[in-house]
């Protein structure tokens, strides 16, 4: 009984981590665009069409934990780690400035912040949705066990 | 549905929104900080030789305005700095410059400038503001139509026609959105009063922020 408790523990704090990376990136992104006024660009949207959302839905499977949230959540973390694989290949320059989808306002290629030298906010970016998507996946072998 | 559970994410969401405004407060102070130093030491970036100013030389509150003809919150805060000039006679200087971020809307500043010579500057940004909305709709923008109300302003149009092709207007623009640039003006209307931006935009902020000027001072 203990150990099916502790399963369904870990099980919970695993959704609470997704959900901690989720809020931390709303946020941050919330800063660099309405204080540091950054204005994002046509991809930086799409980004947080998908990462918005995660804040709300992780927090409802969190109480009661339920574990279909899987199966919402992936959904919006894998569309949304796509854009920003697709929006780092583009900053990083493997793909083409003539492919590069927004002309107009914000350019998706412009360099903003640069944290350490190496940290962009594209990066950043990346780095959450991968997060969520690996935690999410985690979960889902743990619970097909 | 555990207890402690809940109590975790209601500290954790609270330490990170904490986190938030601590940000928020940091970096609004290093803004500050960063252009109440760059006031001081390099006064020209708020006003240049070119730039036209309005009120007593005398004045000590300095008010730098970056508009944009065709901006419409310009427009509606036009009357507000006026009223607050004319409460306060010979106190406040109003310094304009230019930050033309809508789609062609250098072509008003360079009319504004070319009535500027025919000393009819303010008449011509008031017939402007005025007429706004009949040229300058973001959906369908007429520049053209414009000249329909200039007759207004008692302007020589001919002449205008003629003079905003002066290269020097070109640069004057230029300089104007470096300076922008440099002073972090994203949105217009961009204020600084001696300096100081505005950073919480609104008629009350402007005035708070422009009656501590004239407090420091007078």
């Amino acid at each position: 009984m203990t150990n099916l408790d502790q399963t369904s523990n870990s099980n919970w704090t695993i959704i609470f981590l997704c959900w901690i990376v989720a809020s931390i990136s709303t946020l941050g992104s919330l800063f660099f665009s309405e204080i540091m006024e950054f204005p994002p660009c046509a991809l930086c949207w799409y980004q947080r069409i998908f990462m918005f959302p995660l804040v709300l839905i992780l927090l409802v499977g969190l109480f009661p934990f339920d574990k279909n949230i899987i199966k919402y959540a992936l959904p919006l973390a894998l569309a949304g780690w796509g854009f920003a694989f697709y929006h780092y290949l583009l900053y990083s320059g493997f793909i083409p400035e003539s492919l590069q989808p927004c002309s107009q306002g914000a350019s998706c290629s412009e360099t903003y912040l640069d944290l350490f030298g190496f940290l962009t906010i594209p990066m950043l970016s990346l780095i959450s949705f991968s997060t969520i998507v690996a935690l999410l996946y985690i979960l889902k072998r743990r619970l097909s066990k | 549905m555990r207890k402690q559970d809940i109590v975790l994410v209601l500290i954790s969401g609270g330490f990170l929104i904490f986190l938030f405004v601590i940000g928020v407060s940091i970096y609004n102070n290093q803004q500050a900080k960063k252009y109440g130093f760059m006031a001081l030491e390099n006064a020209s970036t708020f006003v240049r030789e070119h730039s036209l100013t309005l009120g007593s030389d005398d004045a000590k509150v300095y008010l730098v305005e970056f508009s944009d003809p065709a901006c419409e919150t310009c427009s509606a805060f036009h009357p507000f700095v006026k009223n607050l000039m004319a409460a306060n006679p010979g106190k406040i200087k109003l310094v304009v410059r230019y930050a033309p971020f809508h789609d062609g809307a250098d072509y008003f500043v360079k009319i504004l400038e070319a009535a500027r010579k025919q000393g009819k500057y303010w008449e011509t940004l008031e017939v402007m503001y005025k007429t706004q909305r009949n040229w300058a709709s973001h959906h369908n923008p007429q520049p053209q139509l414009i000249w329909k109300f200039l007759p207004r302003a008692g302007l020589d149009l001919e002449k205008i026609k003629n003079d905003m092709n002066d290269p020097e207007i070109e640069k004057l623009i230029k300089q104007d959105l470096a300076d922008a640039k440099t002073l972090n003006v994203k949105k217009t209307p961009g204020f600084f009063v001696n300096g100081k931006p505005l950073q919480s935009f609104g008629y009350k902020q402007l005035q708070e922020l422009i009656e501590a000027a004239i407090k420091n001072n007078y």
